[in-house]
């Protein structure tokens, strides 16, 4: 059976009423924009009904707009085996507001979420360790996002221990 | 007796770790009791840097993450980017970067089986996979004068028409390889050491390998049949006929197996892009988005300056956001990209499909033997290049 953008529309519309607070469609692509709150139970009904049965997350990302009051947008991608779609949902959130965590349903969102949190500053709440990934321990800042300069990096390496030893000439 | 476990690391300098990647081990004896992978090592800001390169600027960028398989990045850029601009593309172009994309698979894929075995201890494999990837380096250095980092696709089509001998010599390809595959099952597939380090090594269940995200070979080879070129089809794959090799094994073995199987048929898709490559332009023809043929920019006034312009000030794609994902050698390779409608990618995005089977080290080493977290590392074929970004 083939699910068409409009079908899922008006199920998820039916559903979660005003949770879903934008839809987008661009070159074939379909995008919902959801408030924070109903995350989980939209990813929950779009996995677990059998006419859609998207239950895969293929990408976990995050776009930055720093013009924007909701500066941070996270990115979710999932497929369906079923039909071989995509479909991608998209949440808003505030400077410091926190975002639930998927990784009681899916393992890889537990490095998805890091890699967001690293790079753009997002927390997620119920992630078992929230840690950097890609920089090192104690870097400060978080690279993806606009405001983070491209070409200038302070020095952040030591030698592993607070003061690095004096040069002998 | 009290006994204790020990914690200790396995990189990041570690010849079977195929780069950067350090994994600390937590040991009871010689069984593993946690695996816990640590990257970050070869992090260069790959996704920071698109964002401040024109698109075509930004496609060199893409070789240097899977450095194993340019090709492969090169067309999930092009896609994306073209997917966002709504242009069309050549028939030539397509099936010349369908040819050129199956070789990327045979390239990746004769080093992973050269160094996934020398791994385990089979090192003429090495020897004879490196024997033939030289080859495939070969038809590289033809069509792009670059050995490793090609960057020969461009958007709208390829950077150059094929060269005239490159039908000869990937026929050439096509007449040695398959003689050189039999010789590496007869190699590995029945050798007993082989068998006995690969069968039932490094298990996981196909819902285990959903919850973590593998796709590609991997996917395969915990029985789904699940092949992006055969399910969303991209730069003309729907024409060719192919098969999907899967496997129930669940383990290293039949990773090996499915891989050898997928070499064959990117063979087949091969012949079939040579017999029946049309003939016409190799780069869309759509003024002020896509280059003009370089021997138009030195004649035609009109075309120079189409290329001035697209140089100095860029392209302006609309505004929006797509997603194109590939079947790359080692899974779903995608691309996101938002666009502003400005002359930088606002925002690049790589779905790396190493990153993701990276997670899974995890589950795959936890209760094995030591030596198997070398055969688990070897059988998800990372390249860190692509895991860091």
């Amino acid at each position: 059976m083939t699910v068409t953008h409009d079908n899922i529309e008006t199920k998820l519309r039916e559903a979660f009423g005003d949770s879903i607070l934008e839809v987008l469609h661009f070159r074939d692509e379909l995008t919902f924009i959801i408030s924070k709150e109903f995350l989980i139970g939209i990813v929950e009904f779009l996995r677990d009904e059998p006419e859609f049965a998207y239950t895969f997350l293929t990408d976990l990302t995050a776009t930055d707009w720093p013009d924007r009051e909701q500066r941070h947008e996270v990115v979710y991608l999932l497929y369906s085996f079923d039909s071989h779609t995509y479909v991608r949902l998209k949440v808003r959130l505030k400077e410091g507001e926190k975002i639930s965590s998927l990784c009681g349903i899916w393992d890889i969102a537990n490095w998805f979420e890091r890699e967001v949190y690293d790079l753009f500053g997002v927390e997620f709440e119920g992630h078992p360790d929230l840690t950097r990934i890609l920089t090192p321990d104690g870097f400060e800042g978080h690279p993806l996002r606009k405001d983070f300069p491209l070409t200038y990096e302070v020095p952040q390496f030591t030698y592993n221990i607070d003061d690095p030893p004096e040069v002998i000439d | 007796m009290e006994t204790r476990t020990m914690t200790i690391n396995m990189g990041p300098q570690h010849p079977a770790t195929h780069g950067v990647l350090r994994i600390q081990l937590e040991l009871d004896g010689e069984t593993v009791v946690k695996a816990d992978p640590i990257i970050g090592y070869l992090h260069t800001g790959i996704e920071k840097t698109a964002e401040s390169k024109h698109y075509y600027k930004a496609i060199p960028l893409t070789d240097r993450m899977d450095y194993l398989a340019p090709m492969s990045n090169n067309l999930g850029f092009c896609l994306a980017v073209e997917k966002l601009l709504g242009i069309e593309i050549p028939a030539k172009a397509q099936w010349a970067r369908v040819c050129l994309t199956e070789l990327t698979r045979l390239n990746s894929h004769l080093v992973w089986i050269g160094t996934h075995a020398l791994d385990i201890g089979a090192m003429s494999m090495l020897l004879y996979a490196f024997r033939e990837r030289e080859k495939i380096l070969g038809i590289y250095e033809l069509v792009s004068g670059q050995r490793m980092m090609s960057t020969y696709f461009r958007l709208g089509g390829l950077a150059e028409d094929l060269p005239v001998d490159f039908e000869e010599k990937m026929r050439d390809i096509l007449e040695d390889f398959p003689s050189k595959f039999n010789e590496y099952e007869d190699l590995l597939t029945n050798n007993p050491i082989w068998r006995n380090r690969t069968i039932g090594v490094a298990k996981i269940s196909p819902e285990d390998a959903i919850s973590c995200g593998f796709t590609g070979p991997l996917l395969r080879a915990c029985g789904m049949k699940h092949d992006l070129r055969k399910a969303n089809p991209y730069s003309s794959y729907e024409k060719f006929d192919f098969d999907i090799p899967t496997n129930d094994g669940c383990d290293v073995y039949a990773r090996y197996l499915v891989r050898l199987e997928e070499m064959r048929q990117s063979l087949r898709i091969i012949r079939q892009t040579l017999d029946g490559m049309p003939e016409g332009l190799y780069r869309a023809h759509a003024p002020g988005i896509v280059l003009p043929p370089k021997e138009k920019v030195l004649t035609e006034m009109e075309s120079l300056i189409f290329h001035f312009k697209i140089i100095t000030e860029g392209i302006h794609p609309p505004v929006g956001e797509v997603y194109q994902g590939i079947e790359g050698p080692k899974g779903e390779l995608g691309f996101y990209i938002v666009s502003d409608g400005g002359p930088y990618p606002y925002r690049m995005r790589v779905r790396p499909p190493c990153f993701v089977h990276t997670v899974a080290l995890k589950k795959l080493c936890q209760g094995g033997l030591v030596a198997d977290v070398i055969a688990a590392i070897g059988s998800i074929d990372i390249v860190l290049g692509e895991v860091d970004r």
